[in-house]
């Protein structure tokens, strides 16, 4: 099985819808030509033609704009937003327009579109390129938002965002793009070719949205974590000597709420992590649904680690990040309490 | 507005000192000429006489015809007559249909209006000026191009052969509404009728017709996309970001600002800025532009053809200022007595179009005032026959509406568990 990079994975799960069907184009700013800043779709023109794949003004409102027309049209755009920092002229029509097509329309018309999104920080993109807006999109109705930790997630949970008949937001960690990150920056990097979850299928192969994936399985407490987090998760956990069973979402949105409650339920405490800022981000949500659901059988309050309620700094980019010793830090407490 | 003397006073203890050389700066504030009260006044619209502007070819070099965007394109002249190189396209049949048209969206925004006043449902926008606009643009389409109308052209609907009873569903939420009771009154969807779903974000769909028309093109197929926008809109990025992709990748096309001198109580000096026109917004980004008598069913159509041949002959997009007058108020929301003269629409040069393809219906020979009247009597009865169906499966406040299982259907393809659980809690 051959393995790849994240970024690798992406390339490919597109090549590889591209290929399958013709309705499939792709677009964004530096995306043509030269083939996306990150290289996500480095080739894909000279492969299917400047009509499938193409370099757009600089304009996300317009990238994501005529997203929605060509979807509506029957087409099935998978665009590019250079950073998810850069969405925010795009959001009226993620909201207002994608996201509601089908439903004010009573499904005359329709919005298949992906818009994919480098997230995320840890590669001192400061405050305009290291953000995780996930929440605003999780808090919307008639999109689906999905974050993958792993070349072989990446390349699955794409394709099936392509395959989906809704929209569907695809948020890149970009610090895994070329390597898991343990959280630990002043490490060497860890290339993806030494992880398992580097060896990515050939062709087409879907993993359905809304379906979370045990990473690690374990008794003491639950972690539930998403993107970059779940390696850093992970580190923390073995550092603390810790048998914490960590759950990587993968879909915020459908949520794969039974994994998550069948966890908490068995390990009776809960730590939840996120890069996003803490307040009002994704973390409330999952705190709120488990303790609904598993009131009764938690034995310490639900923690949150995240990261500060501040812009994303530049200098200061490693005391904003939630890294290994602030989740061990929490995990050590929970099952303390 | 606050006493100039009193400005002097107003200015902060540390701002600088007035020097000799540089005047304080002051903020321009645009003012439309007139106000409540004062006496209406056109006399800054200048109206070319019918038939003066020249019809170039279809594939004209933009910039050869930037004047279009800086005069008017007119037919029916003071005579009722039809004159001038953009005259003759249509038969006597077509053009008593397209009054037909016009008088049905009439009589069916009056009967609306009146359904809303007497709280049959919650909102309604009339037409009322504007009739031209959409019945005559709708006649230059071909089955499966794609209207993204705003809320003040269902005149595409009417001409469209869409049926009455159905819109007054809509606007009434009843169990036969074909959008389940989900949207605003007025905010139709009919893709079978190439009328795409109104959001109601003003501008936001400029851009996803310029994407609809790019898909056309990249699919190597025969449609074309409308798009629509009123002036105040114009302002918003939307608008700007439709105009550079449309010319960046030369989308087919059509992109119209319904000029209607207005945006609820704002007058359109405050979008238009210092260009002159909203046609000359096209000039910057090499797009043709030009600017029609809105009020002139001869001359919409004309110049609607003309965009969508430029269209389908993949030359790419033009930009059309339909100029018109909003007769009503903005909705059934505000009054228009608040922000302009109560007779400033007597005033409007452009006249009305009903009235306009009447005189030049009886000038050819096909009409008369006695065949009006009786016209007007029929359609009034089609209308408010239309209207009692649509009664008789319910009115917004009726126990005749849409379930509120409805409500939870469509937010996607399939119903993911979160909704299935809030629907469950809800009882539907």
């Amino acid at each position: 099985m051959p393995r790849r990079t994240m970024i690798e994975a992406i390339r490919d799960a597109m090549d590889v819808m591209m290929s399958r069907d013709d309705n499939v184009v792709v677009f964004g700013e530096d995306v043509g030509y030269f083939g996306g800043v990150f290289r996500a779709s480095q080739g894909l023109q000279a492969k299917y033609g400047t009509s499938r794949c193409f370099d757009t003004p600089i304009s996300e409102l317009g990238i994501v704009g005529i997203a929605v027309g060509m979807a509506a049209y029957g087409l099935k755009p998978c665009v590019e937003i250079q950073f998810a920092d850069y969405m925010y002229p795009a959001y009226d029509q993620i909201v207002s327009e994608a996201a509601r097509l089908r439903y004010r329309s009573n499904g005359q018309f329709t919005c298949p579109l992906v818009v994919r999104m480098p997230t995320g920080g840890g590669i001192f993109g400061g405050q305009t390129h290291s953000q995780s807006p996930e929440a605003l999109f999780t808090h919307v109705c008639g999109i689906k938002t999905v974050v993958p930790s792993n070349p072989r997630d990446a390349k699955g949970l794409l394709i099936s965002a392509i395959e989906d008949p809704d929209p569907v937001i695809f948020l890149e960690p970009k610090r895994l793009y070329n390597g898991p990150f343990d959280g630990h920056h002043d490490r060497p990097v860890t290339p993806w070719s030494k992880h398992d979850l580097a060896n990515v299928d050939d062709g087409h192969f879907a993993i359905p949205l809304g379906s979370a994936a045990i990473r690690r399985p374990g008794e003491a407490v639950t972690i539930l974590a998403y993107g970059t987090m779940v390696h850093v998760a992970e580190t923390a956990a073995t550092e603390a000597g810790i048998d914490a069973e960590i759950i990587d979402l993968r879909s915020l949105l459908p949520l794969d709420l039974d994994t998550i409650e069948a966890s908490v339920k068995k390990t009776g405490r809960c730590v939840i992590v996120h890069e996003a800022t803490l307040t009002s981000g994704f973390g409330a949500e999952l705190c709120a649904l488990v303790q609904t659901r598993c009131f009764y059988h938690l034995e310490a309050p639900i923690a949150r680690v995240a990261g500060w309620d501040t812009p994303y700094p530049h200098a200061q980019e490693w005391d904003y990040f939630p890294g290994p010793a602030r989740v061990s830090r929490a995990l050590i407490e929970t099952l303390e309490a | 507005m606050p006493d100039p003397n009193l400005i002097g006073d107003m200015i902060p203890q540390d701002a600088a000192a007035p020097s000799a050389e540089y005047p304080p700066l002051r903020l321009h504030v645009p003012e439309p000429a007139v106000r409540p009260g004062g006496t209406p006044d056109f006399s800054n619209i200048r109206i070319p006489r019918a038939g003066q502007v020249n019809r170039p070819d279809v594939d004209v070099d933009a910039e050869t015809i930037r004047d279009l965007a800086f005069s008017v394109i007119r037919v029916l002249n003071r005579d009722g007559e039809a004159v001038g190189p953009w005259a003759g396209a249509l038969s006597d049949t077509e053009l008593l249909e397209g009054l037909r048209h016009m008088m049905t969206l009439r009589a069916f925004d009056a009967r609306m209006q009146m359904a809303q006043r007497q709280g049959k449902t919650s909102f309604y926008m009339q037409h009322m000026g504007e009739e031209a606009v959409s019945c005559a643009f709708r006649r230059a389409l071909n089955p499966g191009d794609m209207n993204f109308p705003t809320y003040r052209q269902a005149g595409l609907l009417i001409a469209g052969g869409y049926s009455l009873v159905e819109m007054a569903c809509q606007i009434y939420s009843n169990t036969h509404d074909p959008l389940k009771g989900r949207q605003l009154p007025v905010m139709y969807s009919s893709r079978e009728h190439g009328f795409f779903t109104i959001s109601g974000n003003l501008a936001t769909q400029y851009i996803q017709a310029v994407g609809w028309a790019m898909a056309s093109a990249i699919k190597n197929d025969t449609k074309i996309a409308v798009a629509w926008i009123g002036d105040g809109a114009t302002a918003e990025s939307d608008f700007h970001a439709a105009l550079v992709f449309a010319s960046t990748y030369r989308a087919p096309v059509v992109l119209n600002i319904v000029n209607n001198q207005w945006a609820i109580s704002t007058f359109q000096g405050i979008a238009r800025g210092g260009s002159g026109t909203f046609a000359a917004r096209g000039l910057g980004f090499g797009i043709p532009a030009l600017r029609v008598d809105g009020n002139d069913y001869l001359a919409v159509h004309a110049v609607a053809k003309w965009a969508c041949e430029r269209a389908r002959r993949n030359l790419g997009p033009t930009l059309i200022e339909h100029v018109t007058y909003r007769v009503g108020a903005h909705s059934t929301s505000d009054d228009p007595a608040g922000y302009r003269p109560k007779t400033e629409s007597e005033a409007w040069p452009l006249g009305d179009p009903v009235i306009r393809l009447k005189n030049h219906l009886i000038v050819r020979g096909a009409w008369s005032e006695e065949r009006h009247k009786q016209a007007e009597a029929e359609i009034l009865d089609s209308v408010i026959s239309a209207q009692k169906e649509a009664e008789s499966y319910g009115t917004l406040h009726s126990d005749q509406r849409p379930s509120a299982r409805d409500m939870f259907e469509g937010v996607f393809a399939d119903m993911p568990p979160h909704l299935r659980r809030q629907r469950q809690e809800a009882g539907v």
